[in-house]
């Protein structure tokens, strides 16, 4: 009896998981759909979800209008770029405020996440300014660099939290049996921590693909990311809609198939601290 | 002999690549729009005749605007060419952060440009960018739905017309929907539309002392009527749509008529993507017998910022994109239907182009707007769905929501327009007009 209800809850469970779930992929389903649909369709009242004629030619046009390689190099390029580099700066400051904190380091933690709190256009002209005046503007290093630095008090506050649960007891009793400094961090803290540094990159890389505000504003051609790539197929003053979704679509792939094959890391990401 | 041949080919290929290599490449920003995208679809013809290469961002307009003004106003020097409207131009000039485009050769023929659009795009009478197409507003309707209605669309109606024509043609049961207006929050989305229709019921921005007048009679006359009859005849969730909701809508047989930018002629009109291409009808936007009528004026044009350190190939190109020779060049191409219109004098001399329907009534629309009076009271301003004066974008985006908020129920009208009246004041205040 008890097994049948437990079984009766997983599957609740199950439907309820598949409704948030297909719910939360809705969006995302309705412009891959769009993409291949005319721009008559794509407007249609009501809306037809399966019933079309499906066409590609969205994705020709979009091809034969724009340089898709060159945006997701970049977007590559950016993403990958950043996260490192933000990793780099990242590990030894939150190896540090995880293992030997000083009464100040809350405050310091706090204190960076503040600087999430203020509008991004609030910084633009100083930013704009510097860029220009150092040659960087429509340069990837310009970029690389302003990424990592938007997203370094996420990246450092991951980290932490993930250092923190590293249970102290293990490395006393790595001390005790003789390890050296070098030993502990190589053979003991490095394999613990490596799970929680991939998923802290996984997630940056998303938030550094996705960033809008900087990438569009700072770029004019030569390092213009997929997000300046999606931006040039928006129109108030004319149907695009269809091209649009072709061109989100192709923004979206790669890092769709990139969340695929690394779910269970970015889970881990994104949960972690959340159950012992 | 042999020797002598190979060393003048490596010699003609050596110059070649050098030049090649130091081929000017003119960056340019500009707008996604039909038009647009026609042009760079066409750009080999200019790289042909000049050897000059061209790199091109196109972005969604408001995108766009936030993009070029950051760059212009820094000095930054990213673009070459800017597509910039009627709005930023005559600003933009008047901070001396733009070219003159005072002296373009004679082929190029400037006194062919419209007058409304050359005025519109000037700063004490000089030039700062070259229309690349103008557009006006007008009515498109449906002429088989009026005919059933039992009633004749004039050439000029007043607006008490087009509301007896839009509840005559509602037929909720069919979802045909009178009449489809702008009612989205933004400044150039439902905030031109209600400027413009303002200017007919003898309503303004400012007074002669920069004022806000949304407490006079005019303002609250232009709104209730607004309401009045889009809550009568209008779509559901009016307050919301903007120009691609409404095209939708009309492109689908479901708005009795659209009064919007001369330009969507061409989509409605359009039968691959239009169900109702045969039976649309055009009419200068109404009127209310003031003198005024509720059209606005507006072009994209292209002009060179003054960090621009390819100057003279910048001219060449805006040359070439806003020439006589261009629009031959897309007639050519793409048919006349699809030239960028409201540009020049000659076009509507072309008997080719005169046989488009929409042709006569887009003209007879871009000259009935005057920038430089646009109101039935003296006004200080510039601009006909707009005030040229830097503040105003940022001021009417948030009038606009209020005049949304009301039309969607949240509010009153009286509430907006109060509302609107102490925005503005306090705008203009901290900007130091008042």
């Amino acid at each position: 009896m008890a097994r049948s209800v437990t079984t009766q809850q997983k599957a609740i469970n199950t439907a309820l998981a598949w409704a948030v779930g297909l719910l939360i992929f809705f969006p995302i389903l309705w412009t891959i759909l769009t993409s291949f649909k005319t721009e008559g369709q794509a407007i249609s009242d009501p809306p037809v979800f399966l019933f079309f004629d499906w066409t590609l030619e969205n994705y020709r046009v979009v091809q034969e209008r724009s340089n898709y390689t060159n945006f997701l190099w970049n977007s590559i390029f950016i993403s990958v770029g950043s996260t490192l580099l933000g990793l780099l700066v990242a590990i030894p400051a939150a190896w540090s405020m995880a293992f030997t904190p000083s009464k100040r380091t809350k405050d310091i933690l706090m204190w960076m996440l503040s600087t999430k709190m203020l509008p991004a256009v609030g910084v633009l002209y100083p930013i704009y300014i510097g860029a220009a005046k150092m040659g960087l503007l429509d340069s990837r290093t310009a970029l690389v660099i302003v990424i990592m630095l938007i997203n370094l008090p996420i990246i450092i506050w991951m980290l932490y939290t993930y250092f923190r649960e590293i249970p102290g007891e293990i490395l006393e009793a790595a001390r005790m049996d003789g390890a050296s400094l070098k030993e502990e961090i190589v053979y003991i803290l490095t394999p613990m921590a490596v799970p929680g540094i991939a998923s802290t990159l996984l997630l940056n890389i998303i938030l550094a693909w996705n960033e809008a505000f900087w990438t569009i504003n700072l770029t004019v051609t030569k390092a213009a990311p997929l997000t300046a790539f999606i931006a040039s197929y928006s129109s108030p003053e004319g149907l695009f809609y269809a091209k649009l979704s072709a061109a989100s679509t192709m923004a979206i792939a790669p890092i769709l198939i990139m969340g695929w094959f690394s779910q269970k890391q970015l889970v881990r990401g994104l949960t972690f601290g959340a159950v012992k | 002999m042999t020797m002598t041949v190979r060393a003048l080919l490596g010699a003609t290929a050596l110059c070649s690549a050098a030049a090649l290599a130091n081929a000017e490449t003119l960056t340019i920003a500009t707008v996604n729009n039909g038009d647009m995208i026609r042009m760079q679809g066409l750009d080999d013809d200019f790289t042909e005749k000049t050897g000059i290469e061209l790199e091109w961002v196109t972005l969604e307009e408001n995108v766009l605007r936030q993009r070029v003004t950051t760059d212009i106003s820094t000095n930054g020097g990213a673009f070459d060419i800017m597509t910039i409207g009627m709005y930023e131009t005559p600003i933009w000039g008047a901070n001396g952060w733009l070219v003159p485009l005072d002296d373009l050769s004679d082929e190029y023929d400037a006194d062919d440009i419209l007058p409304a659009m050359a005025g519109g795009l000037s700063h004490d009478g000089t030039l700062y960018a070259a229309p690349f197409y103008g557009e006006s507003s007008m009515i498109m309707y449906r002429t088989d739905l009026m005919e059933k209605a039992g009633l004749e669309m004039p050439d000029a109606p007043t607006w008490e017309f087009i509301r007896e024509a839009a509840a005559a043609m509602t037929d909720r049961d069919a979802d045909i929907n009178g009449i489809c207006l702008r009612g989205k929050a933004g400044w150039g989305e439902g905030g031109a539309f209600i400027t413009a229709m303002g200017n007919s019921f003898g309503a303004q921005w400012f007074d002669m002392d920069w004022n806000a007048t949304f407490d006079g009679e005019a303002w609250a006359n232009t709104l209730n009527f607004y309401k009045g009859m889009m809550d009568e005849s209008g779509p559901a969730g009016y307050a919301t749509n903007g120009f691609n909701e409404n095209l939708s809508l009309f492109q689908q047989g479901k708005c009795g008529m659209w009064i919007d930018a001369t330009v969507a002629a061409s989509f409605v009109t359009n039968a691959n993507e239009s169900e109702v291409a045969d039976s649309v009808g055009f009419a200068l936007a109404p009127d209310n017998g003031l003198g005024k009528r509720s059209n606005w004026l507006w072009a994209w044009a292209l002009a060179i910022p003054a960090g621009s350190q390819k100057q003279d190939a910048a001219k060449q190109f805006i040359e070439w994109a806003t020439s006589k020779d261009y629009i031959e060049l897309v007639a050519e191409n793409e048919g006349w239907a699809n030239v960028p219109p409201g540009a020049r004098t000659s076009l509507y001399e072309n008997p080719n182009y005169m046989e488009v329907p929409f042709a006569q009534m887009t003209l007879d629309s871009i000259l009935s707007a005057d920038p430089l009076d646009s109101t039935v009271n003296e006004s200080p301003y510039v601009g006909v769905q707009f005030a040229a004066i830097p503040e105003f974008a940022g001021i009417a985006t948030e009038v606009s929501q209020e005049f949304s908020a009301a039309y969607a129920g949240q509010q009153t009208v009286e509430e907006a327009l109060e509302k609107a009246q102490a925005i503005t004041n306090d705008a203009m205040e901290a900007a130091g007009y008042r």
